[in-house]
């Protein structure tokens, strides 16, 4: 026979928190249309060929998404950008996990881990293009180069903070290493996966373009330096914001939802 | 420096622990246990009783392989690898999976279909299985934690003060729910508390421990069924208990 719960040992959720008024669509396109008409304004009053007005961007935008120029090069540097960040956060997760589990192994690769953090991201290209010759896996490999010791202060730090008592309960009912991984590991450290996540996309797109600078003759970072030497500010400008967009974009339809998803058993708060 | 042997057919537990200390962390030694020794038969209910900070929980740990670093011998019922269903002194359930999913995650893959209907009813979870452990008040995270022990058909149970920091209404009432669900699939088992009512009215035997360094001062068997003890025997026991230990305990 089964015991009823009573009343004062169920547990009712907090109300669900009205969200926030900052971050309704509303403000946000209102916050973007007040920049745009600033901009607008100032162009208009200071009119010069290095500070082209929204509508002449919107026009190199058109013609250039037209001629197929602009959506190929987003493309290859938006692989470039995927591949270098899951390269960093795959090996850069491993190597904070093991730093953080062996105390012994952390003091010994600490100074590496100083040595690489403060090494510039220009020396680390250049030296990936002079030792592995100007080709796509060095490209790809300095970015994530770059974005690895990052990662692993993250996760170390992550790891560090684990909760012991999961372990001892993994251990205790023997789960196997897949459903530790995937069941005890991952949901502790998802906060600084996501956290190393939002810096690392950031970052990365960043290092890419100055990659594609030095050494391919492609992507955003390539037209960039192409349109520099034209000097058509109109045209970066549009494949900068174009870039962004797709960002805010990626941010907005899979960050933003994967992260709900994975947090809703935190009591329904916002 | 430790042997856990686990090889071959054994029905009982069989405790032999020489000696267990602590490094502190200003390099000196405490030393926990010394030459604790103590059986419990199989498919009986025993209780380790004894002072806080006496050393119950550690013992409880080596059993449970989560201390290694002791000298002496321990047996495990069941047969090669003892399938052991613990509840830890916190709930420990896992809060970004439901109650459901705690409970099929701790039992093996080959099990994990199994209906968990029975076990959710009798616990009185079965409108729970889908909420998550933050949504849970303690009482009913633990009857989650006792769920999740017995669902894995343990070849020993051992239970660290799961009643402990409930209010006394809600730990009676888990307690006969513990009562109800072990004494449908009885196995072996070990309760680490420092409540002797709570003890008199579970277990087949209680065993006594000392002050730190801990060691059996004595075992105390009660062979009444549990059903028929009412508030007067229980009165009873407790005072032959007070007897027996008199010299040795102050009672309660």
């Amino acid at each position: 026979m089964g015991y009823a719960v009573t009343d004062s040992e169920r547990v009712e959720a907090p109300p669900v928190a009205a969200p926030s008024r900052w971050s309704s669509p509303v403000m946000v396109v209102l916050s973007f249309a007040v920049l745009l008409v600033a901009w607008h304004v100032g162009a208009t009053l200071w009119p010069s060929r290095s500070f082209p007005a929204p509508l002449s961007v919107l026009q190199t935008f058109i013609s250039e998404t037209a001629s197929g120029d602009l959506p190929y090069n987003l493309a290859i540097t938006l692989w470039r950008v995927a591949a270098a960040f899951f390269l960093a956060m795959t090996i850069g997760s491993v190597i904070g996990v093991l730093l953080g589990n062996h105390a012994r192994a952390d003091q010994f690769f600490n100074p590496w881990l100083i040595l690489f953090l403060n090494i510039p991201a220009l020396v680390i290209i250049v030296l990936a293009y002079i030792w592995f010759g100007l080709n796509e896996a060095a490209a790809i490999g300095a970015v994530a180069v770059n974005k690895i010791p990052n990662v692993v202060v993250t996760m170390r730090e992550g790891t560090r903070a684990l909760d012991p008592r999961y372990a001892e309960m993994a251990k205790v009912y023997r789960l196997g290493a897949f459903d530790r991984l995937r069941h005890v590991l991952l949901p502790q450290l998802q906060p600084y996966i996501a956290a190393s996540s939002r810096s690392g996309v950031a970052l990365i797109w960043k290092i890419v373009l100055v990659v594609e600078l030095l050494g391919r003759s492609n992507g955003v970072g390539f037209q960039i330096n192409l349109f520099f030497q034209l000097f058509d500010v109109a045209a970066i400008l549009a494949y900068t914001l174009a870039f962004v967009a797709v960002m805010l974009f990626i941010e907005l339809v899979v960050v933003q939802p994967l992260e709900q998803t994975s947090t809703r058993w935190r009591r329904r708060a916002a | 420096m430790n042997k856990h042997p686990l090889a071959g057919a054994a029905a009982r537990l069989k405790v032999n622990i020489e000696h267990k200390s602590f490094r502190s962390s200003n390099g000196g030694a405490i030393d926990v246990l010394q030459d604790l020794q103590f059986e419990v038969a199989q498919n009986e209910f025993a209780c380790i009783l004894g002072p806080s900070g006496c050393g119950k929980t550690t013992t409880l740990r080596i059993l449970l392989g989560l201390e290694h670093d002791y000298r002496g011998t321990i047996q495990l019922p069941g047969v090669a690898q003892a399938r052991m269903g613990a509840v830890f002194q916190e709930p420990t359930l896992l809060p970004w999976r439901t109650v459901e999913e705690n409970v099929r995650l701790a039992m093996p893959r080959q099990q994990r279909q199994a209906s968990l209907d029975t076990l959710f009813g009798q616990l009185g979870l079965s409108s729970m299985r889908n909420f998550y452990p933050g949504e849970l008040s303690l009482g009913l995270a633990r009857r989650a934690a006792i769920a999740r022990a017995l669902a894995i058909e343990p070849d020993i149970l051992l239970l660290d003060e799961p009643f402990v920091s409930l209010d006394e209404a809600t730990a009676q009432q888990l307690r006969y729910l513990l009562m109800t669900v072990w004494s449908e699939r009885p196995t072996t088992a070990l309760m680490v508390t420092h409540n002797l009512q709570e003890a008199i009215m579970l277990s087949d035997r209680i065993i006594v421990l000392s002050e730190r360094p801990a060691h059996v001062i004595g075992t105390f068997d009660i062979r009444l069924p549990r059903q028929y003890r009412s508030e007067q025997v229980k009165a009873d026991l407790l005072r032959s208990f007070n007897e027996k230990f008199a010299g040795t305990r102050n009672a309660p």
